[in-house]
């Protein structure tokens, strides 16, 4: 059983971090993975009146707020529209409302949890994650860090344009996930895809394949497998893969196969979307029964 | 630690652990409906709302609450005896210790939602595990109550 | 007046819908269940759990534990004497067929999670305080961690002498041998050898948990007279009295057992997990204590489902007659033997009665294991047998290329036979064709069987598929189960109707409800429930073994023919008729018949005078207990058709629709019915697909919580359709069976078989995980 000694609300973040340097005390954010644990605090720090919540549009980049819930993230148009959606359904599947009301992307930034779908999505985005002392860093460089006595006050997501798609597997539709997937993929001069994977099972891990221009071409008319070909290579070579109770190595290394595959189709598909975008985007309609 | 938390409408000031959680802060201060099913928030029958949100009062420090609004079935028997009325039509509340965090999460559904499709009250509710139902009954209730209030509303 | 359902049109009560009679309660959250009604001030208990599989306790040290401000008591296997007679938690007719292998405190620890202190204190956190503080010094030995070397294995689960089997199972606990049995009629080998195909198969269930929402709980008091009140979320309030009885070694004279509303139970309940703890803390000490399990503590020691493996050899002819079925069942009871001796039977006598094969044999061993005790969970074995004979049928059905609705068909039994597997009895009633035949038209059958693919928005190509398989019951244990019900006329001119079994949310107070309202022709609302309680209900087995409203349901019929005849009696008197020419209508006794002048009288006696003179100058009994008991145990039986969502390349695979047909006899109330069989059939469905319990190599469960043990969520299903063919069972009240838990057992050969139709490869072992099916599609060798 989770157990605490004492709970502060700092008036400021040099306070929080200061209580923070402190053994036995922690940050909690929205504390859904936490009170699951049997950690004993000697203090719970609460940021929750530091004004740390909420989406900012900032033009070039979203600014989000490391008490900002789960559940703001995914209801966030401007968020939902710059990703067409991706971080909608990075989050959909995580446990439920009730869970997503409460966790933070603070907490689960900081955590670095291994099965985070949101890590997942947001390593193919230009995500900087901006600690108290320490600054601003690349998530993937966060991710990779061993944990420390930082804060992470906000993460920034520049809004560099690209088509994101997002993909899991699931043992229950609401169950942490056996393996995720993300990509993006941008246009033009220095055109990239990338492909995160996460739920390794450990914390999520980015490739970038550069698209030079015998690759663009194929893909651009309809040839998806060489650029397939070239993402599993890096991914199968850069992101390692293990077994626990949700699946095997074996089984992770053919998910990894199938998702990156999968991405690569849905990205195809959406060109071809855009390309017809204004003859056929008529809204579908909704209907009561499925 | 002292809090004041604003329960169903009325202010409740006590002295309470730093690890309370608010499901014992509530279950302990006339709240009985706040049910706990699992200690991982998977369940959901802890479901109360905070600031008109739907949370899982498992989840949750009563110490975070100092100070904000939180309303569980006992402050909503008009809507429980409404919604609820329409699952039990159908058996659907079947050992009924789900009951009461499946309705306050269908109320804040209807507030987000007032017409959802099937699929997305099952996606709104998934937090809520039934295991006696299947249910089936409790989409049936839930359509039957949605018709209900749309022939109501004209 | 006819009980049967040749007089359906003329049915008031039974066969129509009702809310539940507890419905407003529940749906406001109002306080009824156990935790509910606890008073303050009870100690918590918390118990201090073996990280070991096998050990003896050498040393424990609770002195700085109880230390520990707020703390009451410590207690350890000190305080309990070792060679004390021995209890079993099963919740069972005495004698139990389980065995008497426990002691509230043991020196010897025999698996993960078993018992080795149990503390009390003010608070939970002061309890969970003191547990850490206990120093305990193990010597841990060898455990048995596979059960199919259990059997005659060196290391010896239960090696104590005062291990007791009151019955004869077949038990020797000096081989591990929890029970044995082996029955059969004709000459299996022979006809096996006789038959064109034979499926010579080996299936696998794993353990499951129930995973009711209330967790186990229960408190305990002491009354005005120094006697255990025990309240508790159980569904055998007399069993808990005798089991808690034997554990603490008090005559059950000092015991009383109550059971408010129940947050489900499935059988998990059926098992006195939790009540000989708050009843030993408050034995001991004289203060009211509580106990509440822990999810994790309900799933890693609760009592989940029998884990078994069947070998079934079935054999046949190209034309699709079943020669001879052959199963040997091994199941493994972990390290306590509760209801390990009677679930295994069921994995037989529930499956190859099915068929009207005459050549057939039935063997099983169940063994003690250093896992966690199974116990009992709907369906009690019948899923397990279920699923492999239904799967056998269905791998038969395609070796011989027939399909698999065909061959059942052909071999099913039909109403009127004897069913020799099934004990002998002979089929009383059934429409198990007809559930068949309507269940394979719902699923349109003949146009989609096997399989066809759906592409998705997402551009995935998923293949949908379709599979079968049929399931029986029981209806109570036949010459064991009792039901009882007393019905009292009360001062007002309303009843009180008490009961000793269990409304677990399914309805069963409502149902017996009913069935008294039909005899007494009065709304539901003049009749209130009360149980159940050892010291005011009248004797029943519980809610168990699909019992409430076959057995219990009788009961009630009879104790309100009875009354009805007892208010006729009173009505006579007082309007000066003859009995026999009375009658009553509900509100009044009136004459009915012309008396022997040929004069009809004009005077009524209205039931609230009938009442009223029941309390005034009254010799006629206003208060009546019946008793039932069944000499048959008639199966109620079904159809059921799943048809599968799958992603062939992740192996994700969902169930988008779910169709079935029930004889569950007149169902009393056919909405609760319709819930009945929607809720076990996602239950079994989860089984089949998604609830996985794995052990780690040192015994300890893996899928400890309900974070890792993934059951069904709302988005996890599709749609259940389910529909009715009622026969009409002359000893049911009304013509009612069982529904319980036949309602969970075709999931999982209809999923095996449908999964097979969407990818080639046959899935014995449950649950048929999505990276089984993955690997399987992939052609990466055998499931």
């Amino acid at each position: 059983m989770f157990t605490a000694q004492n709970y502060i609300k700092p008036k400021s973040l040099e306070e929080a971090y200061a209580l923070l340097q402190k053994r036995g005390n922690r940050v909690v954010g929205g504390m859904q993975w936490m009170k699951m644990s049997s950690a004993a605090c000697a203090a719970v720090i609460d940021l929750s009146e530091l004004g740390l919540s909420g989406i900012k549009d900032e033009g070039s980049a979203f600014s989000i707020g490391c008490m900002t819930t789960l559940r703001e993230l995914e209801q966030d148009p401007g968020i939902s529209a710059f990703s067409q959606g991706a971080v909608k359904e990075a989050l959909r599947g995580i446990v439920g409302v009730q869970f997503r009301n409460l966790a933070t992307i603070g907490g689960t930034v900081a955590g670095r949890y291994g099965f985070s779908d949101v890590l997942t999505i947001l390593s193919v985005m230009d995500t900087q994650v901006e600690l108290y002392k320490a600054g601003r860093v690349p998530l993937a460089s966060y991710l990779a860090s061993p944990p420390d006595r930082d804060i992470v006050v906000r993460l920034i997501i520049e809004k560099n344009p690209a088509a994101f798609t997002y993909l899991s597997v699931r043992r229950t539709r609401t169950d942490l996930p056996t393996l995720t997937c993300a990509s993006s993929l941008t246009q033009g001069p220095g055109a990239y895809l990338r492909i995160a994977v996460g739920a390794r099972p450990g914390a999520a891990r980015c490739v970038e394949i550069p698209l030079d221009q015998d690759l663009c071409r194929e893909f651009y008319n309809g040839k998806p497998e060489r650029l397939e070909e070239a993402a599993l290579c890096l991914a199968r070579k850069e992101i390692t893969l293990s077994g626990n109770l949700r699946g095997s190595a074996q089984y992770r290394e053919h998910l990894l196969e199938v998702l990156v595959r999968r991405s690569i189709r849905q990205q195809l598909a959406k060109l071809t979307e855009t390309a017809s975008f204004h003859e056929s985007r008529a809204p579908r309609e909704r209907t009561h029964e499925e | 630690m002292n809090v004041t938390i604003n329960v169903n409408g009325k202010d409740i000031t006590d002295t309470i652990r730093p690890d309370e959680l608010l499901i014992d802060f509530l279950r302990s201060h006339g709240c009985p409906s706040v049910k706990r099913g699992c200690e991982t928030s998977n369940c959901g029958a802890c479901t109360v709302h905070m600031d008109g949100k739907a949370v899982l009062s498992c989840g949750i420090l009563a110490v975070r609450c100092d100070g904000h609004q939180i309303t569980t079935l006992e402050g909503l028997q008009d809507e429980a005896k409404e919604i609820g009325g329409f699952i039990a039509d159908q058996g659907g509340e079947q050992c009924g210790y789900c009951s009461p965090g499946l309705i306050m999460a269908c109320i804040a559904m209807f507030r987000e939602n007032p017409s959802p499709t099937d699929g997305e009250i099952k996606e709104y509710l998934a937090n809520n595990l039934c295991r006696c139902s299947g249910y089936q009954s409790q989409m049936r209730g839930i359509r039957g109550y949605i018709a209900y209030r749309e022939k109501k509303n004209g | 007046m006819g009980d049967y359902i040749e007089n359906a049109e003329r049915l008031r009560y039974v066969n129509h819908s009702f809310r539940k009679i507890d419905a407003e309660q529940l749906i406001t959250g109002k306080p009824v269940y156990t935790q509910d009604i606890a008073p303050a001030g009870c100690l918590q208990i918390k118990l201090l759990r073996s990280p070991y599989a096998n050990a003896i306790i050498e040393e424990i040290d609770p002195s700085a534990a109880l230390r520990v401000p707020g703390v009451e008591a410590v207690f350890t296997f000190h305080d309990v004497d070792q060679n004390m007679p021995r209890f079993t938690e099963a919740g069972q007719t005495y004698p139990e067929p389980s065995p008497r292998d426990r002691l509230v405190l043991d020196r010897h620890m025999r698996h993960v999670g078993d018992v080795a202190g149990i503390i009390a204190a003010d608070t939970v956190q002061n309890a969970e305080k003191a547990m850490k503080l206990i120093r305990v010094k193990y010597k841990v030995l060898e455990p048995v961690l596979d059960f199919h070397t259990a059997l005659d294995n060196k290391v010896i689960v239960h090696p104590e002498e005062n291990w007791e089997a009151l019955s004869d199972v077949g038990a020797d606990r000096k081989r591990n041998l929890c029970a044995h049995d082996a029955c059969g009629e004709g000459d299996v080998e022979q006809a096996l050898s006789e038959s064109d195909v034979v499926v010579d198969r080996v299936y696998h269930t794993k353990a499951v948990h129930q995973m009711y929402m209330e967790p186990l709980n229960a408190f305990c008091t002491k009354d005005a007279f120094g006697r255990l009140v025990i309240v508790s979320s159980t569904q055998i309030v007399f069993h808990v009295r005798r089991n808690v009885a034997t554990a603490l070694g008090i005559p059950s004279s000092k015991i009383r057992v109550i059971k408010p509303r129940i947050g489900g139970g499935f059988g998990a309940k059926q098992t006195s997990v939790c009540e000989v703890y708050p009843a030993f803390v408050t034995w001991k000490t004289g203060k009211p204590s509580q106990i509440v399990y822990t999810r994790e503590e309900c799933i890693t020691a609760g009592s989940n489902r029998h884990e078994m493996e069947m070998h079934v050899r079935l054999g046949g002819m190209k034309d699709g007659t079943i020669r001879a079925i052959d199963l040997y069942t091994l199941s493994n009871t972990g390290a306590y033997g509760e209801h390990g001796p009677t679930t295994v039977g069921l994995s037989g006598h529930k499956s190859i009665p099915l068929y009207h094969t005459k050549v057939w044999r039935f063997c099983s061993d169940v063994v003690y294991t250093n896992y966690p005790s199974a116990g009992a969970y709907r369906g009690y074995g019948a899923p397990q047998g279920l699923f492999a004979v239904e799967s056998a049928v269905n791998e038969f059905s395609h070796r011989i290329g027939m399909d698999p609705v065909d061959v059942r068909l052909m071999n099913i039994t039909e109403e009127g036979e004897v069913m020799p597997a099934y004990y002998g009895q002979i089929n009383t009633s059934s429409r198990l064709r007809e559930c068949l035949l309507n269940t394979a038209r719902m699923a349109d059958w003949k146009n989609r069987y096997p399989s066809w693919k759906v592409t998705g928005d997402d551009g995935v190509t998923r293949v949908h598929s379709l599979g079968l398989s049929l399931a029986m019951q029981g209806s109570a244990i036949n010459n064991v189960d009792v039901g009882s019900a007393t019905l009292k006329l009360e001062e007002g001119g309303n009843y009180t109707l008490l009961l000793g079994c269990a409304d677990m949310g399914t309805g069963a107070d409502t149902i017996l409800s009913q069935i008294a309202a039909e005899v007494l022709e009065c709304p539901l609302e003049k009749i209130s429930v009360c149980g159940a309680d050892t010291d005011l209900s009248p004797y029943d087995s519980g809610s168990y073994a699909s019992s409430t409203t076959y057995l219990t349901g009788r009961a009630v019929l009879r104790a309100a023919k009875e009354l009805r005849m007892n208010i006729i009696r009173i009505g006579a008197l007082l309007i000066g008729c003859p009995e026999k020419d009375c009658d009553f209508d509900g509100t009044k006794v009136y004459q009915a018949a012309p008396s022997e002048s040929g004069a009809y009288s004009e005077k009524e006696a209205s039931l609230f005078d009938i009442a009223a003179k029941s309390t005034g100058g009254n010799n006629i009994p206003v208060v009546v207990t019946a008793t039932n008991s069944s000499e048959i145990s008639p199966p109620p039986y079904m159809a059921g058709i799943a048809e599968l969502e799958t992603d062939l390349s992740t192996g994700e695979s969902w169930c988008v629709h779910y169709y079935a047909t029930v004889d569950c006899g007149t169902p009393v109330s056919p909405a609760l019915a319709r819930v009945q069989a929607e809720g076990g059939i996602l239950q079994g469905i989860g089984m089949s697909l998604y609830e996985d319990i794995n052990y780690s190599a040192d015994g300890s469960m893996v899928e400890n919580s309900a974070l890792q043990y993934k059951v069904p969520a709302r988005p996890d299903i599709g749609k259940i359709h389910v529909e009715f063919a009622p026969s009409d069972e002359k000893s049911g009240p009304y013509g009612a069976k069982s529904i319980g838990e036949v309602v969970i057992d075709t999931p999982p050969a209809a999923c095996a078989d449908a999964l097979y139709n969407a990818c080639g490869a046959y899935f014995r072992t449950l649950p048929a995980r999505a990276e089984d099916i993955a690997m399987a599609a992939a052609g990466c060798g055998e499931p």
